[in-house]
């Protein structure tokens, strides 16, 4: 019997020919939250800057300024052709000089200093940012090689709380949930930002469109 | 008592687990070395008050915390109802998104499979992120003797590797270390570092991440575990802080995921619940910083090779227990380690298994059988903690008393302690046998020599004061008290 059908067949008998099937689970947790989107957005900046990331908000006409501020603010003076942008960003985003990540070989992108990319989701009772291999977010290597990584989230990709997020995703795309800058807490349980991932993470808040 | 042979057909017993799931001491034995080891206590206890502050504190954020703890019990249950249609489901949809599926009856077989699927892809070495899975096998040990050299690249899995140590605990296998233990081990060990390195724990981060870098952009092989799989879509999850994982999940061509057949839930939607419990359980954040899903093979995004290993190594036998089956519901969050007053004192290493801690107490006895584990079901005061803090409501108190009643069931002669209550049943059942005992056990006074406390009781009661306080009898006993204070008379 090959080990498939072993595996499957002990399974069967540990269960026993009358298996009781248990009742399902009941979701009587909160599937939504409520609030209205000011709160909300005010509690991801809050959870956010918790995990000691920075968030700049802006206005809708304001996100390449905000962007190129906050990389001057981080790396100083820097080639501009230095910081690679998803290839899907909308243009008005991107900033100047900024260079569009190809197929190049993902390792290649360890020698750049910045990446911007947009993202699909973003929770804000856990301050997490969802990027979801789209054009907009970009390949997963993309958001992990360079050290410093800018996210921009516009307002309607705001969901308050956990199921929220998983129900607006598609599982069949390569997920990352960010939360914070690369972290760890193996030594003594204090966590320290900054190990593998990047050590900066910038976030621009675009907010809602006003008419 | 003799089996009796009723003609039921024997269904096939599923093999216990191999691996590294016992040690070669008893708990009490182990534990009793390790209490004299000053340094290890007052780095469990201050590591572990950490992280039940913090654990306390983001548990209390959600009103609904209750709720999501049940619905987490609950999908497990039903999950494990039918874990033989999901894992098929599983399969068929990691296969249709690009996946190689394997089934592995044992550590051993898991371990070929890794091993095979290495020297097909020509790798000389292999880049691993922290998985229970996979020190559960010995994969390691098995890639060191096929010449495949493994490097650990989770922090506390790194030390623990280069200190040619032990994990001593689920989430965070270095737990026993303290800072300047952690820079001494990276001051002897990596070749690259820098003399001044201090204790900091953010420098010593740092000197990980230069160790590592070169290695993860040239890896092109490498293995993790999954916290999760999601059998309707083949969704597979890791949830990190680090970034290793997603270092190993996304640059190399190869990537192999060894998982437990119990790591499964039937949806999606699903997660929404167990991303909830988990970082809040385990590292006491609202998220833990990176959580990676993929489904099979993504063109022109990581690794265009992906195998599946489906582990049951012992699972199965656990299945077939009624009660202790719940021990299969373990999300591996560690919340239970860092509350449970025997595991701060004593440390994992005490238990023998790479599960510690209240969980493993339950956990490997089951996946080797107990007789081969016996001591584990005894390594708790039965005190609940852990059951109150199971982001999944594993009721371990339950199940460690269930196991100590099969361990003493499967004697086939009698133990000091059972000769001892049939003979303390007798006395108490017969009054003047009773009152002449009390008078007796008065006489042990002597042996107090004013203390509180007896001393160790020679003889077959060594086993019992070894591990326990056994108090100096008083100088009378109620029965008598009364008997004075009432003249005699009986009331």
């Amino acid at each position: 019997m090959s080990a498939r059908d072993d595996v499957l067949s002990r399974i069967r008998s540990a269960l026993g020919p009358d298996r009781s099937v248990p009742p399902e689970a009941v979701r009587d947790y909160r599937l939504t939250d409520d609030r209205p989107l000011d709160v909300l957005l005010d509690v991801l900046v809050d959870r956010v800057e918790d995990y000691r990331a920075t968030v700049a908000r802006c206005g809708q006409d304001q996100v390449r300024t905000t962007v190129q501020r906050l990389l001057t603010e981080t790396l100083g003076e820097h080639d501009p052709a230095d910081v690679v942008v998803a290839p899907g960003l909308p243009a008005p985003w991107r900033p100047e000089g900024s260079t569009e990540d190809d197929d190049r070989p993902a390792v290649e992108l360890a020698a750049r200093a910045a990446a911007v990319t947009g993202v699909a989701v973003a929770i804000a009772e856990t301050g997490t940012l969802v990027l979801d291999g789209s054009p907009t977010s970009g390949r997963r290597a993309l958001s992990l090689l360079p050290d410093c990584l800018v996210c921009v989230v516009t307002a309607d990709q705001v969901v308050g709380n956990v199921p929220e997020a998983l129900a607006r995703l598609d599982p069949l795309r390569p997920l990352t949930m960010v939360s914070g800058p690369s972290a760890t807490s193996d030594i003594e349980l204090e966590r320290v930002e900054g190990v593998h991932g990047p050590r900066t993470l910038l976030v621009v808040l675009v907010a809602p469109a006003t008419d | 008592m003799t089996a009796v042979h009723l003609g039921m057909p024997t269904l096939p017993t599923a093999p216990r687990g191999v691996g590294h799931l016992r040690g070669t001491r008893s708990f009490p034995d182990e534990a009793r070395d390790s209490l004299r080891n000053g340094q290890l206590r007052a780095n469990l206890g201050h590591a572990t008050t950490t992280i039940r502050g913090k654990r306390a504190g983001v548990v209390a954020e959600l009103p609904d915390w209750e709720q999501l703890r049940q619905a987490g019990a609950a999908l497990k249950r039903a999950t494990m109802a039918r874990l033989d249609d999901h894992l098929e489901e599983l399969e068929r949809q990691v296969t249709a998104r690009g996946g190689t599926v394997h089934w592995a009856r044992d550590a051993n077989e898991a371990n070929e499979i890794v091993v095979r699927l290495a020297r097909e892809a020509g790798a000389r070495e292999v880049v691993k992120v922290k998985s229970m899975a996979t020190q559960e096998i010995g994969l390691n040990e098995a890639l060191e003797a096929a010449g495949i050299d493994a490097f650990e690249t989770d922090l506390a899995e790194l030390i623990v590797q280069l200190g040619e140590d032990k994990p001593s605990h689920i989430l965070v296998p270095a737990i026993h270390k303290n800072r300047s233990e952690v820079r001494e081990i990276f001051a002897r060990t990596m070749p690259d570092v820098d003399p001044d390195l201090t204790d900091d724990p953010r420098q010593l981060a740092m000197a990980a991440r230069a160790h590592l870098r070169e290695r993860f952009l040239r890896a092109t092989f490498a293995v993790s575990g999954a916290n999760f799989a999601v059998a309707e879509t083949g969704t597979l999850s890791v949830v990190e802080s680090e970034g290793n994982g997603r270092m190993c999940l996304t640059l190399p061509d190869t990537l192999v995921t060894v998982m437990g057949i119990e790591k499964l839930v039937p949806t999606w939607r699903d997660l929404e619940v167990f991303l909830q419990l988990l970082p809040r359980s385990s590292t006491g954040e609202r998220m833990n910083p990176y959580t990676s899903t993929w489904a099979g093979v993504t063109p022109g995004d990581g690794p265009q090779d992906f195998h599946l290993v489906l582990l049951d190594n012992g699972r199965t036998a656990v299945l077939a227990d009624e009660v202790g089956r719940e021990a299969l519901n373990c999300i591996r969050c560690s919340a239970c380690l860092n509350v449970c007053p025997v595991y701060e004192r004593a440390g994992g290493h005490a238990y023998g298994s790479v599960y510690p801690g209240p969980i493993g107490a339950i956990l490997s006895p089951q996946l080797t059988g107990v007789e081969d584990n016996a001591s584990l079901p005894y390594a708790s005061s039965l005190c609940g903690a852990c059951y109150d803090v199971c982001p999944v409501a594993i009721d371990i108190p339950s199940i460690l008393v269930h196991l100590r009643a099969e361990h003493v069931e499967a004697q086939t002669h009698p133990t000091a302690e059972s000769t001892a209550f049939a003979a303390l049943a007798r006395v108490m059942s017969r009054p003047r046998l009773w009152r002449a005992a009390q008078r007796a056990a008065g006489l042990g006074r002597f042996l107090s020599r004013g203390k509180p406390v007896l001393p160790r009781l020679p003889g077959p009661a060594a086993g019992w004061t070894r591990s326990r306080d056994l108090p100096t009898p008083p100088a009378e006993t109620f029965q008598q008290w009364w008997a004075k204070e009432n003249g005699g008379g009986r009331s």
